[in-house]
């Protein structure tokens, strides 16, 4: 290399680093991957939807422009009405079953006792397994013929007929409660007790010698200073199950008669279904402002 | 009002015993304090008066009752916490009137005893205030409020000033000296600090390793200390120590090492003279050394260079060096010594204490 390439090599190479020195530069240059894969994989998606939705596309056709066509026969279906206040019974109780359920585990695991450490690791256990293959079991369990339910039941005489758990619109919807909640509450426990374990103990020591008994303590100290945390589980949790699919679809698949679905799988059923992309795209926007709303 | 009493009260954590046997009698409207090293054992003592932690073995009386299975709650207590322990969601004023509420105190009553107390310690203005608002000193001042609107028999202090800075400190502890001679309430204080120690306590408890060492006025600890530990543990700068034998010759004892040579006080000869011909600990306070001069008695006077001279204004530490020895010297600030100068430093016979070299115990 002559001494003039590499003076040349020198300029180019510092100029880079100058390049790289402007915060502003490095700062576009380090997040545009970020922003591109953000708007191929979210953005994309979110445009389709509503484009398709304004459409009266169907598997194999060619899709027309028809406004809100689609949202306007949605908000007049009957189904759909059902659908849309299922999702809210079943988002609101398995919301308040999660947080009570998840906050006595939390605070029971707060304490000192033995073998804590696999207690809490077992705990998580719900959690972890894939939603579709737990979600069968569950269904075994709450299946017409064979229920191990009904048979344990059963055999120590507790009932003398078989509990209708997924045939019965009303039972088969709390099972569907109870198997969310199953699945949820490790979420909430292990961080509302992550939340606990902020809370210093003097706090509590000094409570108790204020007079406080262990409720009061429970409400006048540990509720309002885990509030932040809960706030965050809560709001998570509930777009999490306003928009839940998998667990209906594997446990009931929406029915019976409609009386499970959400608006997730109903907007699926019509959409890839029964071939009503168009409708189906405009029944799932439905979600949007609700989780708007509670973000 | 109430008088504590410990009896033989013991506490295991798992193998490690963080108070052994202790035995205390804490009078009715006394200020106790608490003072030792750090893991002494003093917080846990504490604790187990407060009832936030239970009782290996023992006894724990507060007025008269047995309190070894009685809740926290219910044991008509105050204590102030280390880190304060404020309610940080509530307002100053809630945080105060927390405990009074849990009472079912009248709401008027509530509000009566918050203003009273607010007023007591200058916190009116800050009322409404949450407590990460406040500076340390006025979080303190809360702290001591919401102990004191409960008007408890008993108050209990966990380090309560270690977090401010020293001259709040030093501000502090008058304030809850005058609060206590206000209130008449009994009051048992844990430090590591023992000036505050001496300065707060009518009698102060020394704890080293989970066991009493003395309890006593804070003169008398510094004055007649029952053992070595004590003698060092309590003063500042600390008590000198010197290994020396004691040799008996022409009619008297004497204390010997390799540097000097000093006569053994008339008050010392009865307890010393077992201990001819062996070791013992010869301790001597910092203002018990003090420059010779022409009328010092050769016996109880030695030759010391000067190491370090710290001048601190009211008075001057001398470090000095007698042989092996590093011992401080506190003297008089019209003194002007040099560096590394020898001199002659006399000591007072009347305040010399000896302890056993193997037992530590004073003689
Ligand atoms: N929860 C605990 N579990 C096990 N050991 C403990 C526990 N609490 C205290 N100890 C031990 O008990 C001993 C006494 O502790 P304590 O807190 O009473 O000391 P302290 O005198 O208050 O010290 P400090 O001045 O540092 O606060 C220590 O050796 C400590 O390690
Ligand atoms: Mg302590």
């Amino acid at each position: 290399m002559t001494s003039d390439a590499l003076q040349r090599e020198r300029v180019h190479v510092s100029r880079l680093t100058r390049a790289l020195e402007n915060e502003k530069l490095l700062a576009v240059a380090l997040l545009a991957p970020a922003v591109i894969i953000l708007v191929l994989f979210i953005a994309y998606p979110f445009v389709m939807a509503i484009w398709l939705s304004l459409t009266n596309l169907r598997v194999g056709g060619v899709g027309e422009f028809v406004g809100l066509d689609n949202f306007i026969k949605a908000w007049h279906d009957t189904i759909f009405r059902t659908v849309f206040w299922n999702t809210f019974f079943y988002t609101f109780w398995a919301t308040v079953f999660k947080l009570a359920l998840g906050m006595w585990l939390a605070l029971l695991l707060n304490r000192h006792f033995r073998m804590k450490r696999i207690i809490r690791a077992s705990m998580l256990l719900p959690f972890i397994i894939p939603t579709v293959l737990s979600t069968f079991a569950w269904r075994w369990m709450f299946d017409p013929t064979f229920s191990v339910v009904n048979w344990v039941l059963y055999h120590i005489g507790f009932i003398t007929v078989r509990l209708p758990f997924l045939s019965d619109g009303d039972w088969a919807m709390w099972c569907a409660i109870l198997v969310n909640t199953w699945r949820g509450v490790p979420f909430f426990a292990i961080t509302l007790l992550a939340g606990l374990q902020t809370i210093s103990p003097d706090l509590h020591e000094a409570a108790a010698l204020d007079g406080a008994n262990a409720w009061q303590r429970f409400w006048h100290v540990t509720w309002p200073l885990l509030m932040p945390v809960t706030l965050v589980v809560v709001v998570f949790s509930v777009i999490q199950t306003f928009s839940d699919f998998q667990l209906i679809y594997v446990l009931t698949g929406g029915g019976p008669a409609n009386s499970t679905h959400l608006v997730a799988t109903y907007a699926y059923q019509l959409g890839v279904g029964t071939g009503l992309l168009g409708e189906g795209a405009a029944i799932s926007l439905f979600m949007f402002p609700v989780l708007i709303a509670v973000v | 009002m109430a008088e504590v009493v410990l009896k033989s009260v013991n506490k295991m954590y798992g193998n490690v015993q963080a108070v052994k046997d202790v035995d205390l009698h804490v009078r009715d409207k006394e200020f106790m304090v608490f003072v030792g090293p750090s893991g002494c054992g003093k917080t846990t003592t504490l604790r187990m008066i407060a009832g936030l932690e239970e009782i290996t073995s023992g006894d724990i009386y507060i007025g008269e009752r047995l309190v070894n299975e009685l809740p926290p709650m219910d044991r008509d207590i105050a204590m102030v916490f280390q880190n304060y322990a404020l309610y940080p969601h509530k307002s100053v004023y809630d945080n105060m009137a927390f405990g009074l509420r849990m009472r079912k105190f009248p709401k008027p009553e509530i509000e009566k005893r918050v203003k009273d107390a607010a007023d007591i310690l200058d916190i009116e203005m800050l009322l409404h205030r949450k407590p990460r608002q406040l500076s340390g000193g006025q979080r303190q001042r809360v702290a001591l409020g919401r102990a004191i609107v409960r008007h408890p028999q008993l108050f209990l202090f966990d380090e309560p000033l270690s977090n401010l800075d020293a001259k709040l400190r030093v501000q502090m502890r008058v304030e809850l000296k005058r609060l206590h001679e206000r209130l008449e309430t009994t009051a048992v204080y844990v430090t590591h600090d023992q000036v505050e120690a001496m300065t707060l306590g009518d009698r102060v408890v020394v704890m080293k390793d989970g066991l009493v060492q003395q309890v006593g006025e804070p003169l008398e600890l510094y004055n007649q200390p029952k053992n070595k530990f004590v003698a060092g543990f309590i003063g500042s700068p600390a008590m000198n120590f010197v290994e020396i034998s004691i040799a008996a010759e022409s009619g008297g004892l004497w204390a010997n090492n390799a540097a000097f040579q000093i006569k053994v006080p008339p008050a010392k000869l009865e307890a010393l003279r077992p201990k001819v011909g062996k070791q013992v600990t010869l301790g001597i306070r910092p203002e018990a050394l003090q420059i010779a001069n022409g009328s010092t008695p050769v016996e109880s006077s030695f030759q010391a260079s000067v190491e370090v001279i710290e001048p601190l204004g009211s008075e001057i530490l001398l470090n000095v060096r007698c042989g092996t020895n590093d011992m401080v010297a506190r003297v008089d600030p019209s003194i002007r010594v040099k560096l590394h100068e020898n001199i002659r430093l006399a000591l007072d016979p009347a305040r010399l204490q000896f302890f056993d070299s193997d037992c530590e115990l004073a003689l």
